[in-house]
Formats: structure tokens, sequence, C-alpha cells
């Protein structure tokens, strides 16, 4: 069966992750497609999405006005493998604080049991590209785009660290669910993508 | 993957360092284009306080833009208009987590500096403020912090890249509460793209450096926008929008977020109405969602619109000969 994958349309750089996982699909010829996912009807048609870069209070209280967030969160329990980047990574957390206002409320998805600070490297002149790995997945070198990103400071114990740049944690994964703090969708390398694109084949078949 | 070309080698903006004996590279044109991407499909909203500022958080904006005034009450007050208060912005930065921006005067390359060093998010060289320099722009290269421009047609809107701007957005007309020159001007950029793409696909390069010329930029930059079909860097809509469906207009005519000025704090529902908009340029395709928005709004609080062709002063007009 043809794989289905999303990207999640509520805010943020959509199209950029769409043609990354294209691409993505096209390198490891795969029979599959890509869509851009908002309603909640549309998300559960797929088989595994991404939470593409943007804001995340922004991405969170719409998501949580249009009942995306809902289905989001019983869908990733139940195992849909999903890629948070950046703002993505931020809504999978179970807490959030951001590196000047301190503690903050705002909607998450609640899956990943992460200690995530927001704004970690800086506000947008601190924003910065650096080679970093992702070893653990096969990615030896990677050039990582960090924008006003967030980094994790501790992990539970079913979380794996994938990443880390100058000791904070940047990557991590549970299981189905991968949380980058970087933005492979603003490179043309597509290994990234394709890693997700592969496991989601492989929890579908 | 992206085609984020466009990048000035050696520009004086980009500072190769080491991060704790790491190398990396920050204010590239993949950061500061990057940075603006993260902002599609969002709402800026321009405040003045902390006040307003956590209202627009609260409705969802995507950043906040400060000034000193808004761009309605510049144009009432008169004078010369200039960036806002740093302690204002430095009050706002420390208040909120999404993005700050903040204008600074065309062509002031120290006003600009000045909010660099503050190290607001983005920086707006800005036609609501009083012009600096009528000819000459920032060469914004040579800023770290990403910079937005307004235009009214493509010819401006690529003047300003070639000069280093990392976002675009209509000029429309501030301050009027009136959306009309902000859909004529998305729509010429719209019309102008579609005939130098098919000027390229038909392989004419005589004509194309004829546009080049007409544009008063480089033949380079003329095919590489002409190839893409679109602004090398995001486009957003600005100038007069003052209700959720003026919002999901300019989406539908392909816009890529939404810069709200006098629009929602000068109306009497400022609160509801910045939830309203935020609401309408997300769902703008979903026309039950942009009814629901506009529900949400009273049109007896809305701004008093302002009829362009009256206006003593067309913001619009600054900066854009140069």
């Amino acid at each position: 069966m043809s794989l289905n994958l999303g990207v999640l349309s509520i805010q943020g750089d959509v199209n950029e992750n769409i043609l990354s996982i294209k691409a993505a699909i096209d390198a490891l010829d795969i029979d599959g497609t890509v869509t851009s996912v908002r309603t909640p009807d549309e998300i559960s048609k797929v088989d595994g999405l991404v939470i593409p870069g943007g804001e995340s209070t922004t991405i969170g209280q719409l998501s949580l006005f249009n009942g995306a967030l809902k289905i989001l969160k019983e869908k990733i329990e139940q195992g849909m493998p999903v890629l948070g980047i950046c703002a993505g990574m931020i809504l999978l957390s179970k807490t959030v604080k951001d590196k000047v206002v301190g503690k903050i409320d705002q909607p998450l998805l609640n899956i990943l049991d992460i200690k995530l600070e927001r704004n970690s490297f800086g506000r947008q002149r601190e924003s910065f590209e650096s080679d970093i790995s992702l070893n653990s997945i096969g990615i030896p070198t990677f050039n990582g785009v960090f924008i006003r990103a967030p980094s994790i400071s501790d992990v539970g114990s079913d979380v794996e660290i994938l990443s880390k740049f100058n000791g904070k944690i940047i990557a991590v994964k549970k299981n189905n669910v991968i949380g980058v703090a970087f933005h492979p969708e603003l490179t043309s390398d597509i290994s990234l993508h394709k890693y997700f694109v592969n496991l989601t084949n492989t929890l579908k078949n | 993957m992206l085609p984020l070309s466009g990048e000035r080698i050696n520009a004086k903006g980009i500072i190769s360092e080491k991060l704790d004996s790491v190398d990396t590279l920050r204010g590239s044109s993949t950061l500061k284009r990057g940075f603006a991407h993260m902002q599609k499909n969002g709402v800026v909203m321009d405040v003045t306080n902390v006040e307003q500022a956590l209202i627009a958080q609260e409705a969802g904006a995507v950043s906040v833009m400060v000034l000193d005034k808004l761009p309605s009450e510049v144009r009432k007050a008169g004078g010369v208009a200039r960036t806002a208060s740093i302690k204002i912005i430095e009050e706002i930065m420390d208040s909120v987590t999404i993005p700050v921006m903040a204008k600074c005067r065309i062509g002031h390359v120290s006003e600009a500096l000045v909010l660099q060093e503050t190290d607001v998010d983005m920086i707006d060289e800005s036609e609501v403020l009083t012009p600096a320099d009528e000819l000459r722009h920032i060469w914004k290269w040579d800023f770290t912090t990403p910079v937005v421009n307004g235009a009214r047609s493509l010819a401006e809107a690529l003047r300003r890249v070639e000069e280093g701007a990392s976002m675009i957005r209509t000029k429309g007309e501030p301050g009027t509460g009136n959306v009309a020159e902000a859909i004529t001007h998305i729509k010429k950029v719209n019309d102008e793209l579609r005939t130098i793409k098919s000027i390229y696909d038909s392989g004419d390069n005589q004509d194309l450096v004829r546009i080049a010329r007409e544009f008063k930029v480089s033949y380079d930059i003329v095919e590489q926008t002409a190839k893409l079909g679109r602004l090398p860097v995001v486009n957003f809509a600005a100038g007069g929008i003052a209700t959720p469906a003026d919002a999901a207009y300019l989406m539908s005519l392909g816009c890529d977020g939404i810069f709200v000025g006098s629009g929602i704090f000068n109306a009497d529902d400022a609160q509801e109405r910045a939830n309203a908009i935020v609401l309408a340029t997300t769902f703008w395709n979903e026309s039950d969602k942009v009814k629901e928005a506009q529900k949400m709004i009273d049109e007896r609080q809305s701004i008093h619109g302002l009829d362009v062709k009256t206006l003593e002063l067309r913001m619009q007009d600054r900066g854009g000969l140069a």
C-alpha cells in the first residue's frame, strides 16, 4: 500500500518540509505521497507526520482550536511516526520554559518526557549554523541550522539522545517520535527526512 | 529542501566564530531568510507597549512589531516619526516568548545598528517612519539581524532583495484601515512575476535583460526570480488590514502571511480582533472559519477607514523611487 505522509499545515515552513519529504520519497524510490494536512479528518489519514518549524505558541493554540491537537496526540500514542522540528519538538514535549521569560503555559502534546528550554541559544542574532552528528541513526555529519532554537537539558529514561551540541541536547527519539532543534528542511541535505520516511515505511509494513 | 539562493559571500553581516571550540556561522542568508520562513502563515502585530504585546501573543501572533506610535497615530501626529524607545522594546523583549521586531527609518543605518545591538529579532526599514534618506536604503548585507522592507511592485521588491532584505511585505497604505492599496500591490507583484516567468520559459534572454534594466536590478536576480516564479524571499501583506476578511483575502492572493498595523490596537475590540485576524489568516481557505472569525468582530468597533484618494501623506511613496 502506498505510503501517505503529511506535514502539519497550521503555521510555519510547511512547503519546505513537503519538498524535503518529496525528495526523500524519490531518493528512496518508495511508493508514497506527501500532502499538507490541517483538519482532524486529514490528519487521521496519514501514516506519518512532520510538525514543521514555526512559532510553537501559534501552532499550539490554533491546533487546539480546530481539534488537530487531540487527534495528533491519539495517533502519536497509537504509534504514528512523527518528526517534530524546532517548534514541532516544543509541541511534543511535556513542559517548557523560556530562557528569558521563564515558565510558560502553552498548549502542548505532552508526549516526550524532556526538560525543554525555548530560545535556548539566544535571540535571532545568535541563530547559527554548525556541523552536528546524528551517528546513532547513521548520519555522521549534518549541517545544523539553528533558528532561535530550543534545547533539552534532561530526558526521561525512555527517551534516547540522538545528538548534542556543546553539552546541550538537540535531537531525541522515543520509539516512533523524533524531535530535533534544528531545521533540516532549510538545507539541501535530505538524510534526516529520508530516515523519517524509512521509519514510517518500516512501521507501516 | 529550499532554494535559499542569493548568498553574498563575505558579507559583513556574516560572522564566523567558535562557540566552545566548535565552528559556527551567524548571519548567513539561510539563517536570516530562514527566520522569515518560520513566520509563514502567521500574523505580525504592531504594538506600542507590553500590554498590547501580551494580547498579541495570547491571540497567536507569530511576532510583535514595536513602534512608538501606531501608523494611524503617526499620520495624525504629523512631524517626524523615529524608531521606538529602546527601553520599551527591551521591556517587551523581556515579557513575550515570540520574536520581537522593530522599525527604523528608511536609510537610517545607525537606527538599524541600534536595533541590532538591542537584539531585536528582525528590523523593519519602514515607510511608516520619516525617511532619513530618500535615495539610499540601508545596505542590509552588513547586518547579522534580518531586515524586512516594503514594496509596491516587483521592481521595488527586487531592489530591496538586492540590498540584502531577508523578507518583503507589500507597502499598502499604512494607518488607513483601507486594504485597497495592499491588494493593488500584491496583484501587481503577482502579475509581474507571471510576466517574467513566461519570458523565462520562452527562453527570451533579450527581453529578460530589458526587464532587469527597467527594474534597475541585475540580470541575475531577475533570472533567478523568473525561474522560481516567486520572490526569492518570504512575502507578506501589510498596510491597511483591518478585518479578518481583509487578511483572508490577501492570503488567498498568495501572500505568505500578514502584518497588521493600526487595524487591531486602534479598534475598540482589540483582543477579539487580534484572535479573529489570526484565525482568518490560518484558516483562510476554510470559508466557515473565516465567517466565524468575522463574526467575532463588530464593524462598529473597526478603525475608521480613510479614502486613499484624499490623503495628504502617501507613506507608500517614501523611498519608492530608490
